[in-house]
């Protein structure tokens, strides 16, 4: 590579920095492929074995086929806890978007004490162990007299994943140059309209990244879900949890197959409408 | 500065999550303090005594910790060269890879650990791999270990880990490492002493999430390490559902979020000191 007296350096340590050299490429590339492979196997595992022909969830599969995808079909259990997921997902969702993003307008580009103090506050139910968390809402609600209910399981939901609307929120609105702002106001828009012409176009791929883990959140949760849903409503984390410690029943493999590629479009629709990828990493 | 700009937002609109969570959060969590205290006839420390002589509890406890720390160190040790390898990739790539990363963070953790049922059961892949291959004759006893649980839960939380490492090293700059190799440090040298120190606040921010999320975490440990093997949130779960036992219950939550929120006090001050080097 090199002329001159570079190319006559001592053999030796040459050598010494090439094996090195290797030597740390190759073991990065290999735990790196590694972890992808961890990553990704599972996932492929799951929609392979949906797509059995047995009864069993035996590696590979003896043949392939629909059948529990039609199953699927007629487990209303399944179903109605499905339902009820995604209603409480949804109001969880709304409830967090309006006082999320307001909460985010309020304490981003703030030195102030108050803010630092606030946006902790607002971090704590993701730190803290959210079955706790709903062990105490329900002692609270009990305590007011408030029946659990789908309002009372909104509620909950909501307090562990509001968070992650002010996070990403806050996170755009960090971004966002000062001296727009100002040309707004230095051409006489009111602060309202400033908000509303400037401010929440540019942070809405923000909003709309945190929406989406909000719900996703909502939709998985199960330790708040177990202390404040009613008989009436089963939600369908838990109704999958329970299935799969009481039999391992394939059906649930196929419902497992539907959420994953929901998932894998709802991902895909956020990565073009939001800048997932970017927005997380 | 910035924040000081005409148009900067009203502080008052944080005021309706401020109370939200004041009511709905800081309430329930002091009244879970105060039921804690709550003895037979009266209040005292009872409950904690109860727990803190128990060598049953200390021991659940003890695990729960325990298996934070190996899920930790595992997704960590894979976690890592993931970052990198993100980090020397084309544009493409690393959207690709983040996707992958995402991927599991957003499915559903029942599915995801279903998965680990089919991979670890008695005629799952490993097993029915091993046995075609004419390694083993009877099918290996993988599910409801520890060690299932530990491989489980770190693919589980793994993105939890690799989100804050690829923010860090795509941080940090990449003419630093080579101008340490250029100055003839090797490729391990390097690492240790230029590019481990600059992803150290990454690296951190990753344990604190990884260690929280598989301690809190009770699914996995549920259907993978079976009823059989308990860690404190089933232990909670276990006294205030099953047994009625709300005192109880709730002073074993406190002393579990204490001892997290210890864990996360030492993590934080470890990255504050890190971020000061940096």
């Amino acid at each position: 590579m090199f002329d001159g007296p570079l190319a006559d350096a001592p053999l030796p340590a040459k050598r010494i920095a090439d094996w090195e050299g290797r030597s740390y490429h190759w073991t990065m590339a290999v735990l790196a492929t590694l972890a992808l492979l961890l990553m990704l196997s599972p996932t492929i595992v799951v929609l392979v074995i949906s797509f059995t022909s047995g009864l069993s969830l035996r590696f590979p599969p003896p043949g392939f086929s629909f059948r529990w995808y039609v199953a699927l079909a007629d487990a209303w259990q399944l179903q109605f806890a499905a339902w009820n997921s995604f209603k409480i997902a949804a109001w969880t969702t709304i409830l967090s978007l309006l006082l999320g993003v307001a909460a985010a307008l309020g304490i981003a580009r703030s030195q102030r004490l108050s803010a630092r103090l606030l946006d902790s506050l607002f971090m704590a139910p993701l730190v803290l162990p959210a079955l706790a968390f709903g062990l105490s809402a329900l002692m609270l609600f009990s305590f007011v007299g408030l029946p659990v209910s789908p309002l009372t399981l909104t509620l909950g939901h909501t307090v562990v994943c509001v968070p992650y609307v002010v996070r990403n929120t806050v996170a755009s609105l960090t971004q966002l140059q000062p001296e727009l702002l100002e040309g707004s106001a230095s051409l006489g828009a009111s602060r309202m309209m400033t908000l509303r012409r400037i401010v929440l176009p540019l942070i809405r791929p923000g909003i709309i990244a945190g929406g989406f883990i909000c719900f996703m959140a909502s939709f998985d949760n199960i330790p708040v879900s177990l202390f404040l849903r009613d008989a009436a409503t089963d939600m369908l984390p838990i109704r999958m949890w329970q299935d799969l410690e009481g039999k391992l029943d394939v059906t649930i493999a196929a419902l497992s197959g539907v959420l994953i590629v929901a998932t894998v479009t709802l991902m895909l629709v956020m990565e073009r409408v939001a800048g997932l990828s970017r927005r997380l990493a | 500065m910035a924040a000081a700009s005409p148009a900067g937002f009203d502080p008052r609109l944080a005021w309706p999550l401020g109370s939200f969570l004041a009511l709905l959060f800081a309430v329930p969590l002091a009244m879970l303090l105060v039921i804690s205290l709550q003895t037979g006839d009266g209040y005292g420390f009872g409950q904690y005594a109860k727990f803190l002589t128990d060598w049953f509890s200390l021991r659940i406890l003890g695990g729960t910790l325990r298996l934070g720390v190996e899920v930790t160190i595992a997704c960590l040790v894979l976690g890592f060269p993931l970052a990198w390898l993100h980090a020397r990739s084309p544009g493409w790539a690393k959207s690709a890879i983040t996707l992958v990363v995402l991927l599991p963070l957003l499915t559903s953790v029942v599915v995801r650990t279903f998965a680990w049922i089919v991979i670890l059961g008695r005629q799952g892949i490993i097993n029915n791999a091993l046995v075609g291959a004419g390694l083993i004759d009877t099918p290996l006893r993988l599910l409801y270990t520890e060690g299932g649980v530990v491989a489980a839960l770190a693919q589980v939380q793994m993105p939890l880990m690799v989100l804050p490492l690829v923010a860090a090293l795509g941080r940090a700059d990449p003419n630093l490492a080579d101008a340490a190799s250029i100055l003839g440090a090797g490729a391990w040298r390097t690492w240790r002493t230029v590019v481990l120190p600059l992803a150290m606040p990454g690296i951190i921010a990753g344990c604190l999430l990884t260690f929280t999320a598989s301690v809190t975490a009770f699914i996995t440990q549920s259907l993978v390490g079976g009823g059989q093997m308990m860690f404190m949130p089933a232990y909670v779960l276990q006294q205030a559902i099953a047994l009625g036992d709300m005192p109880f219950a709730a002073a074993i939550s406190v002393i579990f979020l204490v001892c997290v929120l210890i864990v996360v006090a030492l993590l934080s001050l470890l990255g504050r000191r890190s971020r000061a080097h940096v």
